[in-house]
């Protein structure tokens, strides 16, 4: 595994704070679930989190121990998941939570130039996507109003600053413009979220825009 | 000679816990941690009724998945926060948080001792630099915790004292996809 670009500081950061969108924290796990160093991040700034639970002391209601004790022999309602060990298959655990399945349950639509998406159910702080490019075909040239994580999940792309392969994660924001393009051979799957419409330079694709949403 | 190396704070607890249902050792998580869990949520902007029901709810959730807890991968502090961020979550956004895949620790009873031990010395030695960080620094990544600030705005915090524990965990990572790499 020869993961290149990884996660930012802050999105590790923020993800071990659970402070990220739900679409973001979605590209972090699945990212996670490939690279042990930024996993090693992710449970750094964890450790950070404990040690800060050190300073927010606020005293308990009076009777508090006692109504946590008395709830401790019921069963509870809350189902226990254990976590979940990787499987063989293409698309890494979490993501194949949204999905349903690996790459064949993907419930794909097309939205022009063989690029198919298909749309993940998350919050709407953000949005998730699965996108397919065929190989060797382009994603409209664009800028972003917000971030965008874009990470490699079959084949590679590459665009005005660098080649990305199965793993790596591209973070662009407001001040790259590009336009990816599939490597020929192997079609492209990605998954890519972002906080905020994208912004596109020509009239086709904008037009098209509501239709994509995205 | 003699004492038995430290094993880290609350560690004895777990067990107790995990292995007797003690509920006396629960109350000494539970006078310990229950108040910070309750502080962080309301730090987080939750209100103090609400964060004392969700305080007692984490520490339910603490006694229940007590066997899930892993000396070797957390200390009892990281593993509490993880529970009530998770549940700061739950309550504030009402979405469901992605986890990774899980590496799948088996037990491994040889070396466990050793690596809870090293990994609880790194965990008290982040508190420790955290303690001496600047005062400004230390707000600024406070607020990062409680969500006050975007995943832009953290963009600037660097600098933390997190390389020492950093590497440690890498180690361990790579021990274990090593070692499920000889067994398949
Ligand atoms: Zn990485
Ligand atoms: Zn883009």
């Amino acid at each position: 595994m020869s993961i290149k670009h990884h996660l930012t500081e802050s999105l590790l950061m923020g993800y071990a704070a659970g402070t990220l969108p739900e679409a973001f924290n979605l590209v972090v796990a699945s990212h996670v679930s490939m690279c042990d160093s930024c996993r090693a991040a992710v449970e750094s700034y964890e450790t950070l989190g404990g040690a800060l639970l050190d300073d927010t002391s606020s005293e308990m209601a009076p009777d508090g121990l006692a109504s946590c004790l008395a709830r401790l022999d019921g069963g509870g309602d809350e189902v226990i998941v254990p976590p979940r060990p990787a499987a063989p298959g293409t698309l890494p655990a979490p993501l194949r939570d949204y999905v349903g399945g690996d790459l064949e349950a993907i419930r794909w639509r097309p939205v022009g130039g063989g690029v198919k998406q298909a749309i993940l159910p998350t919050s709407a702080s953000a949005s998730a996507r699965l996108l397919f490019i065929p190989a060797g075909a382009a994603v409209p040239d664009h800028g972003h109003r917000g971030m965008e994580l874009t990470m490699v999940l079959q084949g590679a792309f590459a665009d005005e600053t660098d080649r990305f392969g199965r793993g790596d994660v591209e973070v662009a924001d407001e001040e790259l413009e590009h336009m990816p393009v599939a490597e020929p051979g192997e079609d492209c799957i990605c998954l890519a979220a972002t906080d905020a419409p994208l912004r596109f330079r020509s009239w086709l694709p904008r037009l098209a825009q509501p239709f994509l949403k995205i | 000679t003699g004492a038995a190396p430290d094993r880290g704070a609350w560690i004895v607890e777990m067990e107790l816990i995990r292995d007797r249902r003690d509920k006396e050792a629960f109350g000494r998580l539970f006078a310990h941690f229950a108040p910070r869990v309750k502080g962080f949520l309301m730090k987080s902007g939750t209100e103090a009724g609400v964060a004392e029901d969700c305080a007692q709810d984490v520490m339910v959730t603490v006694w229940r998945k007590a066997h899930l807890f892993d000396a070797r991968r957390a200390s009892v502090a990281t593993w509490i926060f993880t529970i009530a961020r998770n549940r700061r979550i739950d309550i504030a956004r009402r979405e469901r948080r992605p986890e990774p895949e899980d590496l799948g620790w088996g037990p491994e009873p040889d070396a466990s001792q050793e690596d809870s031990i090293a990994l609880q010395q790194d965990t008290d030695q982040l508190g420790e630099a955290l303690r001496t960080l600047p005062e400004k620094q230390r707000a600024l990544i406070e607020r990062a915790y409680f969500g006050d600030l975007s995943h832009r705005e953290i963009a600037d915090l660097t600098g933390l004292p997190l390389g020492t524990i950093k590497s440690r965990i890498r180690l361990a990572l790579e021990k274990l996809r090593h070692a499920m790499d000889q067994s398949t």
